[in-house]
Order: structure tokens, then sequence, then C-alpha cells
């Protein structure tokens, strides 16, 4: 149960980017999850209310793109999702794959709200 | 409007991992990480590791436990440098704990750095140590689908270890299937198994860790032969 520790960073990620941002409305954060990374959506989504309720971020919104686990062949190059544990190239039966995704833990993108200019 | 990041969410535990790196580098140090259910038996192997080693073999302990500094007590019979690092809580070692806990050891390579994290196959996965090589240990007394269970771990350790097996006779368990299991997620784990209690298998272990100072460092492992 590490998702805590993993909330904590996404947020503290989220403020240093909205530094950049000053007077701008943080909506939501998007982050990118594999199946090999070993942290669970739903723990994440508990523990990313917990840690946002009663602060400045309450309505900022997590989103969790999930990433199955992905294999590209050596010999024929064919990329293709793992199905129960079978890391052999469905096309051309190679074993020899090599692990393009599934280990996933990145933000990939925030979305901002500018302010409307004040009329001067 | 949308605003592309493309970071790590632990890139702030990468980083410091890469000094650790770095660290190790200028220092002559090969680190493993020891990862395993609490119970499946690192301290144990730890212990007949440290217990195989001449008094002037340079190698030194850090074990992460959430309370108690047992595991230090146990190990720090054998004569060489150990710390208990104690996370009060926390599931996992990162790299601050173990920047810092080197520091206050005052290990200097050249020499074997073992660290023995929080029991957990979950949370330790995540947190890169700038370790050389994960080990994951699996005892006879765990299912042998395991690795099928708890893939992240199994995914990026070099080796797996399977432990306690002096117990086989006791117990319904299948090396072979377990060992395939692991290899079902990660095709290139090695694999030893062994009995920290009787030694059998134990040549093989000492041998490994060898062979990775000899690869890495081999002007420091002239210093532990």
């Amino acid at each position: 149960m590490h998702e805590i520790a993993i909330a904590s960073s996404i947020l503290e990620c989220v403020s240093a980017e909205a530094q950049k941002h000053p007077g701008a409305q943080l909506i939501s954060v998007c982050v990118r999850v594999g199946e090999l990374s070993n942290v669970d959506k739903d723990a994440l989504d508990f523990a990313f209310e917990a840690l946002t309720r009663g602060t400045d971020r309450e309505h900022l919104k997590l989103i969790v793109e999930w990433c199955s686990r992905r294999q590209k062949c050596t010999s024929c190059s064919a990329e293709f999702d793992v199905q129960d544990f079978d890391l052999a190239c469905p096309k051309c039966r190679s074993g020899q794959t090599a692990c393009v995704s599934g280990t996933e833990l990145d933000i990939a993108y925030i979305e901002l709200e500018e302010e409307p200019c004040a009329k001067s | 409007m949308r605003e592309v990041v493309e970071k790590k969410v632990l890139s702030e535990n990468d980083r410091l991992a890469a000094d650790l790196r770095q660290r190790y580098q200028s220092e002559n140090i090969v680190c493993v990480n020891i990862i395993s259910s609490p119970g499946s038996g690192k301290t144990a192997l730890l212990e007949r590791t440290l217990a195989s080693y001449l008094p002037s073999h340079r190698v030194a302990v850090l074990t992460g436990d959430l309370q108690t500094d047992n595991d230090a007590r146990r190990l720090a019979r054998f004569g060489f440098p150990v710390r208990q690092i104690v996370t009060g809580g926390t599931c996992h070692l990162d790299a601050r704990m173990i920047d810092r806990h080197l520091t206050e050891l005052g290990f200097h390579g050249p020499g074997l750095l073992l660290v023995e994290n929080v029991g957990n196959l979950v949370c330790p996965s995540s947190y890169d140590l700038g370790e050389h090589a994960k080990i994951v240990l699996l005892s006879v007394t765990e299912g042998e689908d395991k690795p099928l269970k708890y893939p992240g771990i199994f995914h990026r350790s070099s080796l797996m270890i399977l432990t306690k097996t002096d117990l086989l006779p006791h117990v319904e368990f299948n090396p072979d299937l377990a060992r395939d299991n692991a290899r079902k997620i990660h095709p290139k784990i090695e694999y030893i198994a062994l009995s920290s209690r009787t030694g059998d298998g134990f040549d093989q272990w000492l041998h490994w860790l060898n062979a990775l100072q000899h690869k890495l460092q081999p002007h420091a492992a002239a210093t532990n032969p």
C-alpha cells in the first residue's frame, strides 16, 4: 500500500508544473499506470482523494490511463498485448520478444484553465 | 489548456537513485537489493552469507523494517558493518533512506553492499535504490504461482532465489513450476535454489555474488577473493 506515497509524489509534481502557470486553475492530472508498475488504480484513487480533501486541490481530478503489458518481437517487429502470460510472438511464434509497455508510472499531462484577462 | 508533462511520478527518487549509482561507481561499491514477502528468509540468507566470509571481506548490510532493530542485531554478530533502517510504517526503502544510512554507516568501497528491503513483494519494486541487481526470494512454503500474482517484482529482478529447500520433503511445492512461472514473466531471470539452514545450494549463490562483483568492478573484486 504505497499508493499514498505515489499520490503524494503526483501532487508534488503537479504543484511544480502549476507554478509555471500563475493564476491558472488546475482541472485534472493524467497519470499513466502500467500493469507491471505494482500500483493499484482503486487504491491510488482513494489515496489521491484522501490527500486532496479539504485542501486547495480538492477539485483536481485524477485521470488514470491503464497500460497493459505489450511486447515487441525482435524477429518480425510485431507488437502485441500479452494474454495469459504468453510472451511468444503471435505472428511468427518467436520467443525472442522485449517488453515495450506495462511498466509505466508517468505523469502524462495536466489540464489547466487560464483565468480570463482582467479588463484594463 | 492541456500541458504535456511526461515525467516519471517517482522522478525525485529516480534522481536520487542516479546519484547513488554515481556514488557506487566512484567508491567501487557493488549493491544488491534483496526483496521478498515477510518471512521468506532474507535475514537467514544474509546470516549465512556473512558467516561464510573471512573477516577481511569488504561487505556491509543495510536492513529495512517497519519497526525494531532485531535484524541488525542478528546480522551484527558477524563483525561486518550493519545498520538498521527503521521506516516507521513505510512499506519500502527509497533512495533517500539508502543515501543517508550509507553515509551514517560510514562504509566506503571497494566492497559489496547488501540491502535487505522491507518484507513486501509489491511496493519495493517501484523504488530504484541505484542497485546493480534486484534479487527476489520465494520460499517453498509459499505458492508456486506467486510470480504470476506479483509479476512486477519478478519482471524487474535479475535473480530469483528459492529458499528453505530443506523443507521440500514436508510441503507440496514444485520448484520447477515456480521457476517456470517466474520465466513466463521474465524469461531471462536467473534461478538458484538453496537452504540457508543446511547450506545446500549456497555455493551457487556465493559464486553468483562474486561473479557480479567481478563483472562490474574487477579491480574492487580482487580485494574480495
